[in-house]
């Protein structure tokens, strides 16, 4: 996989590329989803992108991840199949969960993405429990929880930030602050302006950072892996940001207005400010930027046909792993279920 | 089925079930360098002085104390177990699992179905439940059945040293989430062990732990030992048959099913609330699987529905024993 280190010029066109094909995957959801062709329910990131493809551009490959329910882009900038992620939310055997999971879980082992938890909080500890096998073995590999603002209200995530702390452990918190949690805005839900201030009472270095802005993502993540590989223990970093999508497809959103969703587009969309800076700075040219706008067009377009005409779900799959060494009770109800003369017992 | 009279060439020794339990993790923590122990006051020995000893041995690096965070415990073993460690987690009191839930319920015992197979999560929680010690309701309730309702994860609940020491091992090799409960008035019983560390007793495996004709009793954890003391007691006038599920999911169904199958009847003894718990499952599965095996309709031994009482005569009245298991015996006789 290209780097995505934002330090040089073909790691700033990767980024690009990667924020693009976020994007492009997400408004491919947010239209089959519209045209009822996505099961479920589905939470989209756009305008989030800097703060996925910054922060896993940081991670190497032996790095783990973990995410929340909004995890499309965490995947893609991971560098998942595009291909297996768009077949899971289409509930196909293809997909990285034989469609078991759909668009909230998602977990790929080989690729670093420990595992999606739409359970608020819950990315934080799976994340922590990786830094301790790390920690334990030695291993000199890192994890990175990404949680949400809403998730910093919860409980199980500061015990998290209690254990990593106290234990030194390589992991990274990262808070997307998209401004709402749910349909609660931020000023709301905090009583203080910058969540990173909490890393203090915790004894970990905290950063606030421009979510918007890939390279400092990049730069701010990277310099808090190297803490964490070299026994320095945790890092909060809170990135600001925003997603111009509902919680949830289909969510009226009352509590904002389409001025503040478009001020937001029109004025720190973290692609088109990277595309300009890359244009100013003569380290990218139209025709490029066309050339990669196409290409990530033409990759959806072959994932969304992939996502079609995969095999729908396998139904025996549906009674399998849930062990790995299954138990006789779930064969036994299946046939009970399935039996059509009265049961006088075998024995 | 296993028999508890098999395999009686092999070597053991009397030991208690803290030993036992003690004893089953200090081999799988020597056979195998990714199991590691935490929880509070994991590095002391823990509050019933089960790991006693396990740090001198095994130092900090294996045997770990974590702050209170029963939530981050359990999330964290998730995480740990999905990656390559083996963490045994001590949740001291079971009546503590209410505020890890979650962590229970819907990460490790649904990780393994919902990412399809991705990932696996090889954690052991282990607690202590059972009233008798007057430690009132928050630190004497037995709670098994709730975990056992839940798709995805073992239940291990045994009742003697040798059951004790297998499945310790047998739940830290298992490649599946496994909670282990550990009765805290049965510490100090004592029984014969195997010997040899290749000795595990199977998930999902009862047994018979006294042969009987006219009545199966199904008792699980200190009520094993009531029931023993009971078809003791009867010999002569009621032969009673005594089984111990050992693990509670998977039920090892068919042994009990063959026990009925020659009595007639069945009496399931177990220290959790009497609705909707693991006397009504046994019972269930008996009367599908079984019906016509049945002369008398099964009785539940538990407790009445109640939390457990502090005043030592009210958490007596409340409290199953070895009357409750006696009158039952002899309602379906």
């Amino acid at each position: 996989m290209v780097s995505v280190d934002t330090c040089t010029v073909d790691g700033r066109k990767e980024a690009l590329r990667r924020m693009l094909l976020a994007r492009e995957f997400e408004d491919t959801v947010q239209k089959q989803f519209a045209d009822g062709e996505i099961p479920g329910f589905v939470h989209l990131s756009q305008g989030q992108e800097a703060v996925a493809v910054g922060a896993c551009g940081a991670l190497t490959d032996d790095d783990y991840i973990t995410s929340t329910h909004r995890a499309h882009g965490h995947g893609i900038a991971k560098g998942l199949d595009p291909d297996r992620m768009l077949a899971e939310l289409y509930g196909k055997e293809a997909g990285y969960c034989r469609g078991k999971g759909g668009s909230m879980h998602v977990a790929a082992l080989d690729e670093g993405m420990l595992g999606a938890q739409p359970i608020v909080g819950a990315s934080a500890p799976l994340a922590v429990g990786a830094g301790v096998t790390s920690q334990h073995n030695d291993e000199g590999w890192i994890s990175l929880a990404f949680i949400g603002d809403g998730a910093v209200t919860e409980g199980q995530v500061h015990e998290s930030f209690n254990l990593a702390a106290t234990w030194g452990l390589p992991v990274v918190f990262l808070i997307e602050n998209n401004r709402y949690s749910e349909g609660m805005v931020f000023e709301e839900q905090h009583n203080i302006e910058n969540l990173s201030d909490m890393a203090a009472s915790y004894g970990m270095e905290g950063f606030t950072i421009d979510g918007q802005n890939v390279e400092t993502v990049y730069e701010t993540v990277a310099e808090a892996r190297d803490r964490a590989v070299s026994g320095d223990g945790p890092t909060l970093i809170e990135a600001k940001t925003y997603r111009y999508r509902g919680h949830f497809e289909g969510d009226q959103q009352p509590y904002r207005t389409e001025e503040e969703i478009e001020e937001w587009r029109s004025e720190r969309d973290p692609i088109d400010n990277f595309t300009e800076k890359l244009l100013e700075n003569d380290e990218i040219t139209e025709s490029e930027i066309d050339e990669l706008r196409e290409e990530v067009e033409a990759e959806m377009e072959a994932s969304l046909e992939f996502a079609r005409n995969a095999d729908p779900a396998d139904l025996d799959a549906a009674y399998e792993d849930v062990f790995v060494k299954s138990v006789p009770e779930i064969e036994h109800h299946r046939e009970h279920v399935a039996r059509e003369e009265p049961n006088w017992g075998a024995y | 089925m296993a028999n508890a009279e098999n395999d009686t060439t092999a070597a053991t020794e009397t030991m208690t079930v803290r030993e036992a339990i003690r004893e089953g993790l200090r081999e799988e923590l020597q056979a195998d360098e990714s199991v590691m122990l935490y929880g509070q006051d994991e590095e002391d020995g823990e509050s019933f002085e089960v790991t006693a000893g396990l740090y001198d041995e095994f130092g900090g690096k294996r045997i770990r104390n974590t702050p209170i965070s029963e939530a981050a415990q359990v999330g964290a073993a998730v995480g740990a177990s999905a990656t390559g460690t083996r963490p045994v987690v001590e949740l001291s009191f079971a009546d503590f699992i209410g505020v890890c839930f979650d962590q229970i319920m819907n990460q490790a015992a649904k990780t393994h179905y919902m990412f399809g197979g991705e990932v696996e999560v090889p954690l052991v929680l282990r607690a202590t439940e059972g009233g008798g010690v007057s430690a009132a309701a928050q630190h004497s309730g037995t709670v098994h059945t709730l975990v056992a309702h839940l798709p995805g994860i073992k239940v291990a609940a045994p009742s003697t040293p040798a059951a004790a020491k297998g499945l310790i091992k047998e739940s830290i090799r298992s490649q599946d989430p496994v909670m282990f409960f550990e009765n805290k008035t049965i510490y100090e019983r004592s029984g014969e062990v195997p010997t040899d560390s290749s000795v595990t007793v199977p998930i999902g495996e009862a047994s018979i732990e006294r042969p009987g004709e006219d009545v199966t009793v199904v008792a699980t954890q200190r009520l094993l030992g009531e029931a023993m003391s009971v078809a003791d007691q009867l010999d002569g006038d009621i032969s009673v048959e005594v089984i111990d599920p050992r693990t509670l999911y998977p039920l090892d169904t068919e042994t009990i099913l063959d026990s009925v199958s020659e009595t007639g009847t069945l009496v399931i003894a177990d220290e959790s609330p009497m609705s909707y718990g693991f006397h009504a499952e046994a019972i269930s599965r008996v009367v599908e699987d079984g019906f016509f095996s049945l002369d008398a309709p099964p009785q539940r031994v538990g407790v009445p529905d109640t939390p457990i009482p502090f005043a030592p005569n009210m958490e007596h009245e409340i409290l199953p024993d070895a009357d409750d298991i006696e009158r039952a015996v002899r309602r379906v006789r």
